[in-house]
């Protein structure tokens, strides 16, 4: 931003006061606002030159002052300037905001991952740790934050006004958007997608709170079972160890480790193991067969939520070991700490 | 006040409409409904429009009024969802598609190119039918107890999770589909066949080049419209797994295909407009339109850029970063030639000789509704900010900046412009350019809220919304307001000047086309004798000297 912080805090206080900006909550807003009055600018200049010449013109060549009009055929030298010169700004707004763009899609790798699950008609957010909530997000100021957005049943959209962020929730595929909060205090969390009767209800809050309160809130609001637990119980529920073993024997390719890691298929085809990827490999197996082993896995399609795709797949990040596949099997004890957010590393592989 | 006119009448003590005229040529119903005559099917059209612009402007009006508190207590969210779709697929469909093309157009462009009819008349017919049967289907959707997926029919809202008349709705949109295809095709065949001698393509008025472009888009973008609807139709009666993902489809391909239609229909909608302005703005200066052949080759540089930039709907939908690079670079290229248009209009008006009737007061109210409607539009386009504003009240505001205050105000411009030629009489000047004022600040009122609303963050199609947007909430239904009563005004008054309205004589603009050199109304034939084009289009010193030697040109 060109103009100095002081000016520009003042500037932004003044239009949000004036109820013409949302406020400034997390780091892009400021960038979003600077954007946006660069827009303005580019049409207001643009308006006001076209309104001078009309009514410049309008006046000046009115039929009392100008009875007979001169015909003129054209100037290829001004029809060249107005193809150039706004053909220019355009294409400076184009990459000013490709920059924002990436920026707001590209999550930082240290970001902290939280799920979010878009349904008829509520948000629902999953926290690594295992806190669930309905319309409501709990963030930490000064952490980047990365969202796995997806919809269980039509198209959503996740909205928060003022940290101008805004991705849809689609059904079948995980979205990602990023910010990190500025401001402690509760914030609009809109779903902009038309997604049927109560769309307009499909709104929720973001509480940010200090890092310190969000650690409060987090032990207040523990389930006992952390995301990565939930999936490893259904992983074992379900049978998925009976194959994914991690055994040398095993009918199934072991699974830890793997995600984060290139997976060459039977088809030759390379894959990073994603989110995106595990989810469609319980889903769609026949698709994802891992070279080397027999297309025998069956389709779990319409047996699992997606909060239990979302369970499985941050088991499946956790998984480290094959350790932790044998303790699955030997234990169903849950009574130990929910995992904590999760840390580096783990969240690197998670872009779309 | 004077000497500010243009307007030439013929003696109204003894003047009179001619006799023979080809409202009067023949009588009974039956004459009209099976009609093949171009200025006629005009008629019908602008009759059923006009009846679907106001269908789809009460459904405006209750919204309007549901938004004026937060709650959502006039109405049940429900219904509110079934007005916004109304209002949305009834003046898309049945209004903007066909406005200028099948009412101004069908009676314009084969007058205008010197033809005696469109080269298909029986077809024209025909798609007049297909409209009212997709019309008609329209209504019983809404009367049978509406349909609730929004104009944009999304996927899998539409096909699984909607129990309301969504195929009757469907089926609607299919068939006036097809309508706009015969249009198109009819307008294309037509001016590439039956222009007159001596009116080659850069002596035709810009009013066909940008029917012509809209055409284009019309005959090319239209069947993938129909295509999208009829895979809606299988996954949603047979189950056929085309867009639902648990059945292997692909949840963002329907919006590919749908946008692949719907962002072209936007120049569908505007470019037969655009058209209008320049008539109108070179007729009330007096003066050849500045840069011809760039006005003209921006018509079809529209047409061509507005097929592919379509996923610039979807930016926030997860597509690639890399496509979404493609398509907004694109989305400014598409920017480009409706802003040579607005200066090539502006500078029109200089060194003219300018006067300020109704249809040129529409023209100014164009020029700076849609100059704000494009810009705004280059919010949109650019990748970061369309994240935030997209999805909200501010392209909301943004496409009725461009549909309503540039469209709209072009048609009725239009209808203006050539209603003395349409039906042989003047409207009432000084209640009509009240009507343009009143639209026109009605408008801004109405729209101006919704941009900064958008930036708030207000999300569309919200039936009930957090108290502090209320102010300009109110704002905007105050205007909705006004607006209403600026369009009620002059189907009022025009209905009046039927009977009433002066006679307005061949030429009362004094304007160089084909059609104001024969009478008003035109015969059915149009011209008694095929014309020769010996001049350019614009030529205001070849007017001048026919009217000096007294040369009766043609008709």
């Amino acid at each position: 931003m060109g103009i100095s912080p002081v000016l520009w805090q003042f500037l932004v206080k003044w239009l949000h006061n004036a109820a013409l900006f949302p406020s400034e909550a997390s780091t892009i807003s400021p960038w979003m606002d600077a954007f946006y009055l660069f827009l303005i600018a580019m049409t207001v200049v643009g308006l006001v030159l076209v309104g001078a010449l009309v009514f410049g013109f309008a006046i000046r060549y009115r039929k009392e002052r100008n009875p007979v009009a001169t015909q003129v055929e054209g100037s290829t030298l001004l029809e060249a300037t107005w193809t150039i010169i706004p053909l220019a700004i355009f294409l400076m707004a184009f990459v000013w905001g490709a920059l924002l763009y990436y920026r707001i899609y590209t999550p930082p790798p240290n970001s902290m991952n939280i799920y979010v699950v878009g349904k008829q008609w509520m948000w629902k957010s999953e926290h690594p740790g295992g806190q669930h909530e309905i319309n409501a997000l709990h963030v930490p100021t000064g952490t980047p934050v990365q969202l796995t957005i997806i919809s269980q049943d039509v198209f959503h959209s996740f909205s928060i006004p003022d940290f101008r962020v805004k991705r849809e929730a689609i059904p079948g595929r995980y979205t990602t958007v990023w910010f990190e909060a500025t401001q402690p205090g509760t914030y609009h969390l809109f779903c902009t997608q038309y997604c049927g009767t109560q769309h307009s209800g499909m709104i929720g809050e973001v509480t940010v709170l200090s890092p310190t309160d969000y650690q409060k809130w987090l032990q207040q609001s523990d389930s006992g079972m952390s995301l990565a637990q939930n999936g490893e119980r259904l992983f074992a529920s379900m049978g998925c160890n009976a194959c994914h073993s991690g055994t040398a024997a095993a009918r199934g390719p072991n699974l830890a480790g793997v995600y984060g890691s290139k997976l060459t298929l039977t088809d030759g085809s390379q894959v990073l193991v994603n989110d995106a990827y595990i989810r469609d490999a319980i889903l769609n197996p026949s698709q994802h067969v891992t070279a080397g082993f027999a297309p025998i896995m069956p389709t779990y399609k319409g047996q699992i939520s997606e909060e239990g795709l979302i369970d499985l797949v941050e088991f499946i990040k956790n998984l480290q070991t094959n350790y932790r596949v044998q303790q699955t099997q030997m234990t169903s004890d849950s009574d130990q700490a929910a995992q904590p957010t999760p840390t580096a590393g783990q969240s690197e592989a998670v872009k779309p | 006040m004077s000497a500010a006119t243009i307007v030439t009448l013929p003696d109204q003590a003894t003047a009179t409409v001619p006799k023979k005229n080809y409202i009067t040529s023949e009588h009974g119903l039956l004459s009209w409904l099976l009609t093949a005559d171009h200025k006629r099917i005009a008629m019908l059209y602008m009759i059923s429009i006009t009846f679907f612009f106001f269908i789809g402007g009460a459904f405006a009006g209750l919204i309007r009024l549901e938004l004026l508190t937060p709650q959502s207590d006039l109405v049940a969210a429900d219904t509110y969802n079934k007005f916004f779709t109304m209002h949305g697929i009834v003046m898309v469909f049945l209004f903007l598609v066909p406005s200028v093309p099948a009412t101004l157009g069908n009676f314009l462009i084969p007058i205008m190119i010197g033809a005696k009819d469109l080269a298909f008349p029986k077809i024209n017919l025909l798609s007049w039918y297909l409209y009212m049967i997709g019309g008609t289907l329209t209504l019983s959707a809404l009367v049978l107890g509406g349909v609730d997926t929004g104009w944009t029919f999304t996927t899998p809202l539409s096909t699984h999770y909607l129990n309301t008349h969504v195929i009757t709705a469907a089926l609607a949109i299919f068939i006036a589909g097809f309508s706009s295809i015969f249009t198109g095709l009819n307008f294309i065949v037509t001016l590439h066949r039956m222009r007159c001698p001596g009116m080659t393509w850069f002596r035709m008025p810009l009013f066909c080049w940008s029917n012509y472009a809209a055409s284009l888009l019309m005959v090319l973008g239209t069947p993938v419209l129909a295509i999208a609807i009829v895979l809606v139709f299988l996954e949603r009666v047979f189950g056929v797994g085309v867009f639902d993902p648990a059945k292997g489809g692909d949840p963002l391909l329907f919006q590919h295909l749908f946008w692949f239609y719907s962002h072209p229909a936007v120049y569908i909608m505007i470019l037969p407009g655009m058209g209008v302005i320049s008539e109108v703005i070179s007729t009330f200066s007096r003066k050849r339109v500045f840069g011809y052949t760039a006005v003209a080759f921006s018509s079809v540089a529209i047409a061509l850029f507005g097929f592919f930039v379509w996923e610039h709907h979807m930016f926030i939908m997860g597509v690639s970063n890399y496509s979404a690079l493609v398509f907004s670079l694109l989305t400014m290229l598409v920017a480009v030639p409706s802003a040579i248009k607005i200066f090539n209009w502006a500078f029109t008006l200089q060194k003219g000789s300018i006067t300020f009737e109704t249809p040129m007061l529409y023209a100014f109210g164009f020029m700076g509704l849609f100059t704000i409607g494009g810009l705004t539009g280059v919010f949109l386009g650019v990748l970061g900010m369309d994240i935030h504003l997209t999805e909200t009240y501010f392209i909301v505001a943004h496409f009725h900046f461009v549909m309503v205050g540039g469209m709209l105000m072009a048609f009725l411009s239009g209808v203006h412009f050539w209603w003395p030629k349409m039906t042989g009489r003047m409207y009432p000047e000084s209640l009509s350019k009240l009507a343009a004022v009143v639209t026109f600040i009605g408008f801004i009122l109405t729209f101006m809220p919704q941009f900064i609303l958008g930036y708030l963050g207000m999300p569309r199609r919200y039936a009930a919304y957090p108290p502090e947007f209320q102010v300009l909430n109110v704002f905007s239904t105050a205007g909705a307001t006004i607006l209403g009563v600026g369009y009620m005004l002059p189907m009022l008054y025009l209905a009046w000047s039927l009977k009433y309205g002066a006679v307005a004589g061949n030429n009362p603009w004094q304007a160089t086309g084909l059609e104001w050199q024969i009478q008003s109304p035109p015969l059915t034939e149009n011209f008694v004798e095929t014309p020769i084009m010996d001049h350019e289009a614009y030529d205001y010193e070849w007017l001048e000297k026919q009217q000096t030697e007294g040369a009766k040109y043609i008709g």
